[in-house]
């Protein structure tokens, strides 16, 4: 065996070439479109479709960093670990889509440009995302909800015209699989736990509920492009009331909450907790103006 | 109990032999407790370092740099959960050491408790506390205890790449703009001292090193690591175009190794008796994580209790 020269014994330990093996949860940065025919397909209008990559990739941006602001503060060492994956996985869709959208809708913008230079009323995200985090019962409910959604979404977008669009949804499928999954298995353990835990969760979904509506409400972007959300609605509500028996809790019967002028998050009409949420996202960004990273 | 002699001289051929003593060997008490010690601290290092770096998530100015941070945030998570799994093979467990930790009766590396001021702060602990921490834990790897040893060869290999990493965004920074390269030396200029304080007091005032060392658990005396890292960071300092914030540094043309300055001793007890700047701060995070989620991890054992099954939480 070498000695204990660290470089030596490093490549000695390894016994592999620098690259991705190196990391501890494959999280590889090498482009998973690559080779994904970019130009729009026939029949569709750019616009339209950059339009609604950018409200796909908002709504993953900013949940992602919600998930991101659990970091060091979660309940238990798995959870920090899971909450980093999952924030991991939806900031990669979200960095494809925005993408996406800077490329069909002929401002040639980048991911960050995107990200970090529009202002909180240029953003379309839902507002069920935006959200303040609260419990770990409402980090849970929002997880199941949105992955429960989104993934019945990304599931029917597999067929997409947009082969870029078709691949992100193909890659997003497995993901919000075990979002998913990760959300059922705490929704049940505290809503079957304790008689805290259970009030707690159930708390959590009552709050969440009204907020749930918007992701079933179509964007006229959306009824042009033929992907009208409001299709999902069956399929997602019996998938959620599945798990809310099973975790002996009530689907909720609240009214959804209002919009403002007939506008939400899919038109830039957000809640008051966005605005702080970007700026923190953008301030370094913002501090220096053309700077590299 | 009474260990036999033969028990005694078996577990020292295994150390003398270079090879490894597994959890369900005889071993003495002193060697346990050593290296629940050891292992427990470098686990709360671990789960206390996110924090440092995690106060720049929400901030990384590139999706590419938050996506970068956030795997290492998650990796840290990961090296924190082995390293709890490898002291609970020497039959404490993660709970009461979670506990010692936030009442204050177990440490983690006092690196920790220095404040991270700016985004390039995330690249100079990459280089010089993941170079620092990989110098101190290759040595690891040969570690007399098996699953000790096992998990720093994981953990090594990960470290390397943040280092990596750190050490990219840096090369970045200083082929950016003048604020860029400013914030870089800024950085470099306050974490020099504290990663050098990383390898632990003067060979002569290291009160454990001795008996870690007769164990096989430590291989090479404090002075030694910290002249290995500065002979290794010197040339990376100079290729990146920062100065290291020490007039004492010199070439040493007899020993082949660079001549470096006292660090200031009595700073690094101020931080280690808990004065530091971020000593209360890093605490009070990592206890009301654990006092917030107590109601969730009582509902998994309920839980786990009533369904015949374990439950992913403790």
């Amino acid at each position: 065996m070498t000695d204990d020269h660290v470089y030596l014994s490093l490549a000695d330990a390894a016994g592999e070439p620098d690259g991705e093996a190196r990391w501890a949860y494959g999280t590889g940065f090498a482009d998973p479109l690559l080779g994904v025919d970019a130009a729009p397909p026939e029949g569709v209008d750019p616009a339209d479709l950059a339009a609604y990559c950018l409200m796909l990739g908002d709504d993953a941006l900013v949940l992602s960093q919600r998930l991101i602001q659990w970091i060091t503060r979660a309940p238990e060492l798995e959870e920090e670990v899971a909450l980093a994956n999952l924030g991991l996985d939806l900031l990669g869709q979200a960095r494809r889509l925005l993408t996406r959208a800077g490329q069909l809708d002929g401002t040639g913008r980048s991911e960050d440009e995107l990200a970090y230079w529009r202002e909180d009323f240029e953003y379309r995200n839902v507002r069920l995302v935006e959200l303040e985090n609260g419990d770990f019962a409402q980090c849970v409910a929002r997880l199941l909800m949105f992955a429960t959604a989104r993934g019945e979404l990304y599931r029917r977008l597999t067929g997409h015209a947009d082969p870029v669009l078709a691949a992100v949804a193909a890659l997003g499928v497995k993901e919000l699989a075990y979002h998913r999954e990760y959300a059922h298995s705490w929704t049940v353990r505290l809503g079957d736990g304790t008689e805290h835990s259970r009030q707690r969760m159930q708390a959590a979904v009552d709050a969440l509920w009204p907020w749930l509506d918007e992701l079933f409400t179509p964007h006229e972007a959306e009824l042009r492009l033929g992907v009208d959300p409001s299709e999902l609605r069956d399929t997602v509500l019996a998938g959620l009331a599945e798990v809310l028996d099973e975790a002996t809790l009530s689907v909720p019967e609240a009214a959804p909450r209002a919009y403002v002028n007939g506008r939400a998050g899919r038109h830039g009409v957000h809640t008051e907790a966005l605005g702080p949420l970007l700026a923190e996202l953008q301030v370094v960004a913002r501090a220096h103006p053309g700077a590299t990273w | 109990m009474e260990a036999s002699a033969e028990a005694q001289s078996r577990f020292e051929a295994v150390v003398a032999n270079e090879q490894r003593v597994e959890p369900r060997d005889w071993m003495p008490d002193a060697y346990r407790a050593t290296l629940v010690r050891q292992i427990a601290q470098h686990a709360h290092s671990e789960i206390i370092g996110m924090q440092p770096e995690g106060n720049w998530l929400t901030r990384a100015p590139s999706l590419r740099r938050k996506a970068i941070l956030l795997a290492k945030a998650q990796d840290e998570a990961g090296h924190g959960l082995y390293l709890y799994a490898a002291a609970e093979t020497l039959g404490v467990d993660r709970a009461e050491l979670t506990e010692k930790l936030i009442d204050g009766r177990q440490k983690y590396s006092s690196i920790f408790n220095y404040p991270t001021l700016t985004f390039a702060d995330v690249g100079v602990i990459g280089w010089l506390v993941d170079g620092a921490a990989i110098c101190n834990q290759v040595p690891l790897c040969r570690c007399s205890y098996g699953p000790y040893a096992r998990a720093m060869v994981r953990i090594c290999k990960e470290e390397s790449f943040h280092q990596r990493q750190g050490y990219e965004l840096l090369m970045t920074l200083m082929a950016g703009t003048e604020g860029q390269r400013r914030m870089v030396q800024d950085a470099v200029d306050r974490w020099w001292w504290p990663s050098l304080m990383m390898f632990g007091p003067p060979d002569g005032a290291s009160p454990n090193s001795e008996r870690s060392m007769a164990w096989r658990i430590k291989r090479h005396s404090n002075d030694e690591l910290r002249q290995r890292f500065v002979d290794m960071t010197v040339p990376q300092a100079e290729i990146l175009g920062v100065t290291l914030p020490d007039p004492a540094l010199a070439w040493n043309e007899e020993r082949g190794s660079w001549d470096f300055g006292e660090p200031d001793w009595s700073e690094l007890m101020q931080v280690i008796k808990g004065q530091g700047p971020c000593n209360a701060q890093r605490i009070d995070r990592r206890r009301a994580a654990h006092e917030d989620g107590a109601w969730v991890r009582e509902a998994a054992s309920a839980y786990a209790a009533k369904h015949g099954r374990k439950g992913s939480a403790q």
